[in-house]
């Protein structure tokens, strides 16, 4: 095509509409582009110089990426949660101030020179480490999700909370460095009747959790990295407890003590609240792990499709608290047919993992839903299938399949749906 | 680990861990020696504990309600206090030492503790008002809903029923949108809902 026809061909193809496609491309614009013909401000001035900057800050324009809390939820916002912005990110990190916060007696200030970790119990030697103490024994590095044991938990009657933002953002993913909880323990020497820890935050709730001694011995770590830089004040500075595919509330934070014993403790984490009722009264204890999850955070109720029909980019997050996610499958019509999603980066055990699916939206309704197959075998089911087990007021551990209904403007809703 | 470990950290002296180990498990493990009785109790709950929880552990507004609500936990709005759900004693003379009151953590006496336990047992109605509960007494106290609680068993229940092959084509043949969260409309807004801006 020569330059003269092909200029006739764009105007001629700018008449016919803009946003027509053409030859699957959208048409050029009838006049030209501002952004390209006007001289902008930053391509003039000159910018801020390194020394502006000293911890640099996400750009103005992304403002709205932050944590948000739900006031209704809680009594009161220092004995509350917040959460992740999921429909905002991408990939499977998430950085370090959008990571969303659960206490329950605030944020506790420590001083890191005041810092000290005790070990005692039943062990030979009881042990107090300093924070420079700590960072003498041998370093691991993992990234592993944290998520908090009622994610979702208030979905279990039904749609309630518009973007999963609110329905799934009691999560995050980061990478610890932390030491093996097993080295610290064997520095103190385990005696043989010891098969339970209890670790013990310093905060003013003092939270504190029965843990099995294997799983102290297996992967736990006490961690005081996450995504390489010191753990933020909130997520427990300057020491956290990480306990891989666990729920949220188990990992500790602003770590002071872990005492061994030979019972679990049955402190009101693990009796009053962290318990699951059943429809016939009973209560299950001590259900630590968290089950394969998915979810579509885009698009979502927060992040609605703006682009009309064509090429659309849907994505999400999987994770099991039991292994990996080898698969995802995806549904654009409530479940009737599903796809398999394309799985991207890198997939690390109890870790969060990114699916993406590609597909040309004709700009009809769409029911959608992801379905997070683990490397266990097992396949997230539905919210009516875990209701059939559970009843509606087991508060904890929802895992079930998430529905977004996107209409024809592309506006995102949740929504249930027929089985 | 290496041989003889890394020779890090010092020997926890008794003063520290008596200061620091202060948890209660339901054998008694770990009660300090001390008494309180129920009135002793309710005048420290008055004026400790009431303006959150209510005069009589109904719970003020959103926080905490930590009486009654016995023969709740099978019905649609189940009630989970001291008295209808929690299954050891322990666990309310723990927390209440550890933890309470919010905001001022770690106040109480023991002696304050168990009376306030024993008057949180009598808005429960499983005390007499002339109880008191004691290191000695501790163990009489029977919480009803103790034998309703059991060991995870989703490896049984779950785990297998949810593994296995799924459906990939003509899985459904109509579906119907059962439930929206629009409709009821209670998530902060984006656009600068109360109090949800930081």
């Amino acid at each position: 095509m020569t330059d003269t026809s092909r200029r006739s061909f764009l105007r001629g193809a700018a008449i016919s509409g803009a946003g027509a496609l053409v030859g699957g491309r959208v048409a050029a614009q009838a006049a030209p582009d501002p952004a390209i013909t006007e001289l902008q401000p930053w391509q003039q001035y000159l910018g801020e110089g390194v020394d502006a900057r000293p911890y640099g800050m996400p750009s103005e324009h992304e403002a709205h990426v932050v944590r948000r809390d739900v006031p209704w939820l809680t009594a009161d916002p220092v004995s509350s949660v917040n959460f992740t912005p999921l429909h905002e990110l991408d990939g499977i990190i998430t950085p370090n101030g959008l990571c969303f916060e659960r206490h329950h007696g605030g944020i506790a200030e420590i001083d890191p020179g005041a810092y000290r970790l005790m070990i005692n119990g039943l062990v030979d030697t009881p042990l107090v480490f300093t924070l420079d103490d700590l960072k003498r024994f041998p370093r691991e590095n993992h990234a592993y999700f944290l998520e908090c044991a009622a994610n979702s938990g208030m979905e279990w009657r039904g749609a309630q909370l518009n973007g999963c933002q609110f329905t799934h953002g009691m999560i995050h993913n980061v990478m610890y460095t932390g030491v093996p909880l097993r080295l610290l323990l064997e520095e103190a020497g385990i005696k043989t009747a010891g098969k339970w820890i209890l670790p013990e935050g310093a905060d003013a709730s003092a939270m504190t959790r029965s843990i099995p001694l294997e799983k102290a011995l297996d992967d736990c770590l006490v961690a005081f990295k996450m995504n390489g830089e010191a753990l933020r004040p909130e997520q427990g500075y300057p020491v956290r407890l990480v306990v891989p595919g666990w729920e949220g509330n188990m990992w500790v934070k602003w770590l002071r003590r872990i005492e061994i014993g030979d019972q679990p403790w049955h402190h009101r984490e693990e009796t009053s609240k962290y318990t699951d009722l059943l429809p016939d009264g009973q209560a299950r204890r001590f259900t630590w792990e968290m089950d394969a999850k998915s979810v579509i955070t885009n698009p979502s109720p927060q992040a609605p499709i703006t682009h009309g029909p064509g090429p659309t980019v849907l994505t999400g997050i999987a994770w099991s608290g039991r292994g990996t996610i080898p698969r995802v499958d995806v549904t654009l019509d409530g479940g009737a047919t599903w796809a398999r999603a394309r799985m991207s980066g890198p997939s690390f055990d109890k870790s969060m993992h990114r699916f993406y699916y590609e597909f040309d939206w004709d700009g009809r309704p769409l029911l959608l839903q992801s379905r997070a197959h683990d490397s266990t075998g097992y396949v997230q089911p539905t919210k009516d299938m875990l209701r059939e087990v559970r009843g509606e007021n087991s508060i904890y551990h929802n895992n079930g399949i998430q529905t977004w209904a996107v209409n024809e403007q592309g506006v995102a809703e949740n929504v249930e749906v027929s089985s | 680990s290496r041989d003889g470990g890394y020779g890090l950290g010092r020997a926890a002296l008794e003063e520290e861990v008596a200061a620091w180990d202060i948890d209660i498990r339901p054998d008694g493990q770990g009660l300090p020696e001390g008494e309180g009785d129920v009135w002793t109790g309710e005048e420290l709950y008055v004026a400790q504990c009431a303006t959150c929880h209510g005069d009589f552990g109904e719970g003020a507004g959103r926080w905490p309600q930590l009486a009654l609500g016995m023969g709740t936990l099978t019905s649609d709005d189940p009630v989970k206090t001291v008295g209808s759900y929690w299954p050891y004693l322990s666990t309310v003379w723990d927390y209440v030492h550890r933890a309470m009151p919010f905001g001022a953590a770690q106040t109480l006496s023991d002696d304050e503790v168990y009376a306030i336990t024993a008057y949180i047992l009598y808005l429960n109605e499983l005390v007499e008002d002339d109880f008191v509960l004691s290191s000695s007494s501790f163990a009489d106290v029977e919480m009803p809903n103790a034998g309703n609680f059991f060991m995870d068993d989703r490896p049984d229940t779950e785990l297998t029923a949810f593994s296995g092959e799924v459906c990939m084509e003509n899985c459904k043949e109509d579906v119907q949108i059962t439930a929206r969260a629009r409709v009821l409309d209670v998530t902060p807004d984006a656009g600068g809902g109360e109090g949800t801006d930081p």
